[in-house]
């Protein structure tokens, strides 16, 4: 029984070897400036197929295609923003993690500052408004209150 | 009272955000709008399926609104979709075909067992024009006008409510 299980447990082991050898290609480049932009931009796209998963670690057939795709641009010395405008053009928005600052997603980058920026507006009244009551003088008639009564607790 | 009422202010708030978060949940994260949405069908040459020595490129897709369906030898529910393509082929609509990541040989075996509803086939062996056109898997369908503009983006295996229901109707809008 023993056996059976470590056997299986192997086999899992070993299938999820493979796949992931097979989403990752050998692929040289000459210039490490070149391989860090690479790396960075296949773990920035998504892919289009499988919901969630960069196409750096996904084993779907289109983003091994996308890889490759921005391998070559690479090679052909575009830059960056070319090289994802690219690819915005034919799989949509869907594929960037970082989507751009534009009218459709003003909502997206702009409501959380704002409500930090309300947050801390709100503090600070509350703030204010504790101080200005803390800090208020006691009028004749409640001092003489508040005497009597550490008095009576004195003595 | 009118502070009290204020004070209704985070819940009212509260729920608004619910509502549009609930709403959320109801999105289908697998069907989204092709990019190329109103955008003119990318440019192509490429030889056609049937004849290696006939070259087609865009102006082939002008003049005449057209389904353009990508499909593969290799992709089961392409093969399912057959029946529905041929309907809509008997029913008058201009069908082209991309032969999308395959070989001439299972290409044109595909077609003579599941029958053939194309004019004729574009040969995309690399999927470069699928890559393109956005495709990420096969069947994926696209409605173009005459003036070559892509009007519609069918991901995914088309049933035959979708025929009647939604290919049908898209097609009688762009006449």
């Amino acid at each position: 029984m023993a056996v059976i299980r470590l056997l299986l447990a192997l086999l899992v082991l070993g299938s999820a070897g493979t796949a992931m050898a097979a989403a990752i290609e050998m692929r040289e480049f000459d210039d490490p400036v070149l391989e860090k932009r690479y790396h960075s931009l296949i773990g920035s796209m998504r892919c289009p197929l499988c919901e969630n998963q960069a196409i750096n670690d996904s084993d779907a057939p289109i983003s091994g295609d996308m890889r490759e795709r921005v391998y070559v641009l690479l090679q052909d010395g575009r830059s960056d923003i070319e090289i994802v405008d690219h690819m915005v053009q034919r799989f949509g928005e869907y594929i960037l993690y970082n989507p751009r600052l534009e009218s459709r997603t003003y909502l997206l980058w702009g409501l959380p500052i704002a409500l930090v920026v309300v947050g801390v507006l709100v503090i600070f009244l509350l703030m204010r408004a504790r101080r200005n009551a803390s800090s208020r003088k006691l009028s004749a008639e409640e001092s003489a209150r508040l005497d009597a009564l550490i008095n009576r607790e004195r003595s | 009272m009118k502070r009290r009422l204020l004070l209704l202010l985070p819940l009212v708030g509260f729920l608004l955000f619910s509502i549009f978060l609930y709403r959320g949940l109801a999105l289908d994260p697998s069907h989204r709008d092709s990019a190329l949405m109103a955008r003119e069908f990318p440019a192509f040459t490429y030889s056609t399926l049937e004849d290696p020595q006939r070259e087609v490129d865009l102006s082939l897709l002008k003049g005449e609104v057209t389904l353009v369906n990508v499909w593969g030898e290799w992709c089961p529910a392409c093969k399912q979709e057959m029946p529905q393509l041929l309907d809509l082929a008997d029913r008058g609509v201009r069908l082209v075909g991309i032969n999308y990541r395959d070989t001439r040989e299972k290409g044109l075996q595909f077609l003579e067992e599941f029958g053939n509803p194309f004019e004729l086939n574009i040969f995309d062996p690399d999927g470069d024009l699928g890559f393109d056109l956005g495709v990420y898997g096969a069947p994926e369908t696209f409605l173009v006008d005459r003036d070559g503009i892509i009007r519609y983006h069918h991901t995914g295996y088309i049933s035959p409510a979708d025929v009647r229901d939604v290919i049908l109707p898209e097609v009688e809008k762009w006449q």
